[in-house]
């Protein structure tokens, strides 16, 4: 081994890079279980304090539900604690092919495999379907485990405007040579909280002679009437020929992803996707606590039916108090304040109200449109809500930017 | 070099790259090093290009460098069209 200090200093340099760039990413520990009241350590050693929580992927306020945990809890009786194996050496028992089988009803589709991630699940599945002679076309804004997965393939790439059908439809035409079209997006974009025209897209496909991937992981078990996803919303549930999704967010939020869709293509994924082939099974333990997510949501829509009127309520609110919002209509809620500091000043001011909200700016949104990405759950009360809604209003009084509009505001705080 | 030609390759590069409330851009912009263009979006400009031109650019020619630019995409066309 050879860690000389040159080496160790050209990387504390890189470091100091982002620090003095603001750009640093620090931890902030949560000392309860995920839920809408949480207790924070913020920075590292400061006393814990308890906050609500506006910025989880908890949609469903499933990731601490008491049926949840106790189906993991006789899911590690029944079935051990890990599988110490890929799924096809020695790793997958009649739970993995349980759930399997549960995605694919709940999604309606044909086939489901599942992923250590969706990260992983993005990674692998292009690589497994596609070849040199076939073309990916992506939204420009989809999220950045698809951008990983096009990288790893050796098909031809290309991009839209995002959700611009008269681009893409330019785009399909444009690559009629190519063997195979693959239209890329995501159902729900998880920045700016829109939703992909699936029904326009699916009509371009079939015009067009593509395949659609469309990844739901904002979208799976809320979005659509009972919580299918982004392609019931639109009424396309059964032309999807491949949905990625994950179990990381509103399904209990623990671990896992699947690439669920075309029969064959599932099928290319399990002979071939990298991830799958070399990467563990997901442990019993969290499988069984995703099987009982389902049944509670295709038992009732009870919970998707609350996130929607607890997002309708955070969306008036702010807008009612002069906010800059993102149009949309899902539970993500982005509060645009465009200047990367303000958007920093403006969650930790939110903090000290006893709101945990983050700032997001540039490099994971475009320059210039820093933010406040507010997400709302099943978990949260109207009081909860409420007292958001206060300090919010509180501190946007504070930086003197309620009613402002984004050019006011950018004159006042740059971009 | 002709105005002619990057004139054409500016006007494309409007069009399928930027957004209506984006910064104008000219000759000598940056496209990929500064953002506008990402590697993903190349392949369209390439076939542009190759379609237009009636030419054949070598995928280990087409690199991010050489496309960094209007004036550096109108060297390139240029030396593929004398080829």
């Amino acid at each position: 081994m050879s860690y000389s200090e040159k080496t160790r200093a050209a990387y504390q340099e890189v470091l100091q890079g982002l620090k003095d760039a603001g750009l640093f990413k620090q931890e902030r520990f949560i000392h309860s279980s995920q839920a809408a009241d949480i207790e924070v350590e913020f920075p590292a050693g400061a006393s814990v304090r308890k906050v609500i929580n506006m910025c989880a992927n908890n949609y469903l306020g499933l990731s601490s539900h008491p049926a949840v945990v106790q189906a993991a809890h006789e899911g590690m009786d029944a079935r051990g604690y890990g599988m110490s194996s890929v799924r096809f050496i020695c790793g997958t028992q009649d739970i993995h092919r349980d759930l399997e089988r549960k995605v694919t009803e709940f999604l309606g589709t044909e086939d489901t495999i599942l992923f250590p991630s969706c990260m992983d699940a993005n990674a692998g599945v292009f690589e497994a379907v596609l070849a040199k002679d076939d073309v990916m076309i992506s939204d420009r804004l989809v999220h950045a485990s698809l951008i990983d997965g096009i990288r790893l393939c050796g098909a031809m790439q290309d991009t839209y405007k995002h959700a611009d059908m008269a681009h893409l439809e330019q785009k399909l035409e444009m690559h009629q040579d190519r063997r195979f079209r693959m239209v890329i997006t995501d159902g729900v974009f998880s920045m700016d909280g829109d939703t992909a025209p699936l029904d326009k897209m699916a009509a371009l496909c079939d015009k067009y002679d593509a395949m659609i991937l469309v990844d739901d992981s904002h979208a799976t078990g809320f979005i659509g009437r009972t919580g299918r996803g982004t392609h019931e919303k639109y009424g396309v549930v059964g032309r999807m020929d491949i949905i990625t999704t994950t179990f990381g967010k509103a399904l209990g939020g623990a671990t896992g992803g699947c690439v669920s869709g075309r029969r064959e293509l599932v099928e290319m994924c399990r002979q071939k996707a990298r991830p799958y082939l070399f990467s563990n099974s997901i442990a019993p333990v969290v499988v069984q606590g995703i099987l009982k997510v389902f049944d509670i949501l295709m038992a009732s829509t009870e919970r998707r039916d609350k996130l929607e009127k607890n997002a309708a309520y955070w969306r008036k609110g702010l807008q009612e108090a002069g906010f800059v919002l993102k149009e949309g209509d899902t539970p993500i809620v982005p509060v645009m304040l465009f200047n990367a500091k303000l958007a920093q000043d403006f969650s930790r001011a939110l903090y000290e109200e006893g709101i945990y909200a983050v700032g997001f700016f540039f490099p994971v949104v475009p320059q210039g449109q820093a933010r406040i990405r507010t997400q709302i759950s099943a978990g949260h009360e109207i009081h909860h809500l409420d007292k958001a809604l206060e300090a919010f209003r509180k501190v946007g009084k504070t930086f003197d930017i309620l009613g402002r509009t984004k050019q006011e505001i950018i004159e006042r705080f740059g971009m | 070099m002709s105005d002619e030609l990057k004139d054409i390759v500016l006007k494309y590069v409007i069009d399928e790259y930027l957004e209506d409330d984006s910064e104008p851009i000219t000759y000598d912009t940056p496209l990929i090093s500064g953002g506008i263009v990402d590697s993903f979006s190349m392949v369209s400009l390439k076939r542009f290009l190759e379609n237009k031109y009636k030419i054949s650019i070598p995928d280990d020619q087409a690199t991010p460098e050489a496309f960094d630019s209007v004036d550096k995409i109108a060297v390139l066309v240029k030396k593929f069209t004398k080829a």
